[in-house]
């Protein structure tokens, strides 16, 4: 089976069509003036010239993930005895996601280390990430604040992705990376890709050249343990910082959760719910004790964990895909890439 | 108007403050970022141009312990003359540098212009003509096509409130009647209709709480009731109920103190008009009780108030 492939133009609605009745496809959708991954419909507007407002993260890692519901039974003979039935919510269906971006795609990777790759995998998230396909997109050019190529990404990278798409002048060249990617190439309308490779690589090449790189010409150096651990350095970096926590819910590689009994009367459910360090109420404990209680510790919490704690943790990995969305969407245009710049030893 | 007066004045005011919080160029020539300023070498990072977007004053209730000196556009002056109304800063440890402004950009907007490529430089001509280059090229923008919605009816484009104003003042020539026609356009609609527009634009909320951080007039905070476990109102849930429910607590606790400055808005990461509710809030409070938040220290917000019988209010009979 050849491993690449070619979508005309005119056949690429059909071809997208014809993968959702094999699975549940989620594409990039425009609303507005905004663009978010939806399940597809004919009905939608579908939008592959940027990339998404948000990533795709939601489709392996919800936004509110069901973990199991629960029921309070009394016995009708004894009422002081109760019994608790439990329904566990592990049945996920065959997806597709397509267009998301190199960073995007990289952002799982980021997530695999430490809920599947362990002695004690995460099923919910284990079961949709192999459920799912990701078809991604390279950048025809990048956004304003992307900057995947200083922290190991690019525009046409394929770490994280099952096919890479990219648009040539008169439709789309696959390549399938995996063997999930290969079944994409069994989607109607793929004609052979061998002719439009050349094409694609160039294209690819340009791309990569336009993105920013904040580190300077030697590359991202190493935090300074001196200034990452000084108080006036972090307050004067994020004094413009609301904590909101935008930067947190837009990021392809924030994974923290909350978890949560949600119950009324006799039933209830336990839901799994994105949490972000940016947030005040992340670290405070049942006591009322806040171990971070300032924002400057929890902007230095999310740059550590990405920059510092998560490589250490895996043989040097930077835990951020240079997206630029928490850049882009910050309120208070807030710059990770400056402030790890300066964070920098010399 | 160039910054060049501001610096002056700044460079005099922070002889005697903490801190100035001014604007400087953010991650791109489309950005301005706030800075705080303590030390005079800063100063030449200052900027003042139509990029300058944020709400400057809303960090002041943050900074109650310290002499800061701010710059405020006209909208924004509100937020602290609302805040003196309702206590919230003491005026006397507050600069004042006001800027007499003839609009500010949309980023979104001009992104939607030029296709959201990279800025590679942004020139704002004396006309009020924008050049916007990217790697495409260059469009040439007007700033009336790429302002946001507040800045074409907007009533105080001098602030209301300044102990320095960094250039002449200038005299709103928008009609007041236009400030709450698009509310009105909408109340004209069906209920249905508004409720299934509304569905569709909560659905994309993604509970991040930029809005309710960037208001300025959001003062709880870290005490919302949105991530409040006692009382539990709302689920962590992210699903239509939960967020419509955020949106109304947020909108209802605006009444009659939203001082129209649009940051809710402008910063929603998901493009979603949530400014429009408070706008509806506003309209409702002006027709009741003919108060408009932010405009004079000497007026006590209605909520703040009391009458046993409400002039506007049918009360029911009891
Ligand atoms: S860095 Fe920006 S997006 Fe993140 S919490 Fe602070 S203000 Fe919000
Ligand atoms: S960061 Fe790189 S991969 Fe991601 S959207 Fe920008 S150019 Fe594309
Ligand atoms: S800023 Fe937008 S997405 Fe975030 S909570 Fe507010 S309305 Fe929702
Ligand atoms: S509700 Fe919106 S417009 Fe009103 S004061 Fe708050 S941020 Fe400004």
């Amino acid at each position: 089976m050849a491993d690449t492939g070619f979508i005309p133009k005119e056949k690429w609605g059909a071809f997208i069509e014809g993968l959702s009745t094999k699975a549940q496809v989620y594409v990039p959708c425009l609303e507005g003036d905004t663009v978010l991954f939806r399940p597809f419909g004919k009905e939608k507007t579908l939008c592959f010239e940027r990339p998404a407002n948000s990533p795709p993260k939601s489709v392996i890692f919800p936004q509110s993930d069901t973990l199991f519901s629960f029921t309070f039974i009394k016995d009708p003979d004894n009422p002081q005895k109760t019994e608790v039935e439990l329904k566990e919510h592990l049945d996920f269906p065959k997806t597709i996601v397509i267009g998301s971006r190199p960073c995007d795609a990289k952002g799982f990777t980021v997530y695999d280390r430490p809920y599947t790759e362990t002695d004690t995998p995460d099923p919910y998230y284990k079961g949709r990430r192999e459920k799912t396909t990701i078809v991604t997109m390279t950048c025809n050019s990048p956004s304003a604040g992307c900057f995947c190529t200083a922290v190991g990404g690019s525009p046409a990278d394929k770490e994280g992705s099952d096919a890479l798409i990219t648009e040539v002048e008169k439709g789309y060249f696959i390549e399938a990376l995996t063997e999930k990617g290969k079944e994409i190439l069994q989607g109607p309308g793929v004609e052979d890709g061998k002719a439009y490779q050349g094409d694609a690589t160039k294209k690819q090449e340009a791309v990569h050249s336009m993105v920013k790189n904040p580190f300077g010409p030697k590359g991202l150096g190493k935090v300074s343990p001196e200034l990452f651990d000084n108080d006036e350095f972090w307050d004067n970096a994020v004094s413009k910082c609301v904590s909101c926590g935008a930067c947190t819910y837009l990021c392809p590689t924030c994974y923290c959760f909350n978890i949560t009994d949600e119950q009324t009367s006799d039933k209830g459910e336990r839901i799994r719910t994105w949490d972000g360090c940016m947030y005040v109420h992340f670290t405070l404990e049942a006591s009322g004790h806040n171990p971070r209680p300032t924002k400057f510790q929890r902007f230095k919490n999310r740059v550590g964990h990405k920059f510092s704690f998560y490589p250490e943790k895996y043989n040097g990995v930077i835990a951020c895909c240079g997206c630029g969305r928490c850049i882009r969407y910050c309120p208070m245009s807030v710059d990770i890439s400056e402030i790890v710049s300066n964070l920098q030893g010399a | 108007m160039g910054p060049e007066k501001m610096k002056e004045i700044i460079t005099d005011v922070l002889k005697d403050v903490d801190v100035v919080i001014g604007y400087k160029q953010g991650f791109d020539k489309l950005h301005a970022t706030p800075c705080f300023i303590n030390k005079a070498e800063q100063i030449e990072e200052i900027i003042w141009s139509p990029v300058c977007v944020q709400n400057l004053a809303s960090f002041l209730p943050s900074l109650k312990a310290k002499k800061v000196g701010v710059v405020v556009k006209g909208c924004d002056s509100r937020t602290i003359v609302q805040y003196m109304q309702e206590g919230l800063i003491d005026r006397s440890k507050v600069v004042v540098v006001g800027i007499p402004c003839t609009g500010v950009v949309s980023v979104k907007k001009v992104l939607d212009k030029v296709n959201h490529q990279p800025i590679e430089d942004v020139v704002f001509e004396a006309d009020g003509a924008i050049l916007v280059k990217t790697p495409a090229g260059e469009t040439k923008l007007s700033l009336a096509d790429v302002s946001p919605d507040k800045c074409s009816t907007c009533l105080y484009p001098t602030p209301v409130v300044y102990d320095h104003l960094a250039a002449e003042p200038i005299k709103s020539v928008k009609a007041p009647e236009d400030v709450y026609k698009d509310v009105e356009e909408f109340e004209g609609k069906s209920l249905e209709e508004r409720k299934v527009y509304w569905e569709k634009e909560f659905d994309r909320c993604i509970r991040c709480y930029a809005c309710r951080n960037a208001c300025p007039m959001c003062v709880c905070q870290d005490s919302c009731i949105a991530e409040s476990r006692d009382p539990h109102w709302i689920s962590q849930k992210s699903n239509l109920s939960e967020k419509f429910m955020f949106h109304m607590i947020h909108s209802i606790h605006l009444a009659g103190r939203c001082v129209e400055c649009g940051e809710c808005e402008r910063v929603c990461p998901m493009g979603i008009p949530v400014n429009a509710l408070k706008k509806k809030l506003n309209h409702d409070m002006k027709a009741l009780y003919n108060y408009e938040p932010g405009v004079n220290p000497e007026d006590k917000p209605p909520m703040y108030t009391f009458s046993v019988e409400e002039k506007k209010i049918e009360e029911h009979k009891l």
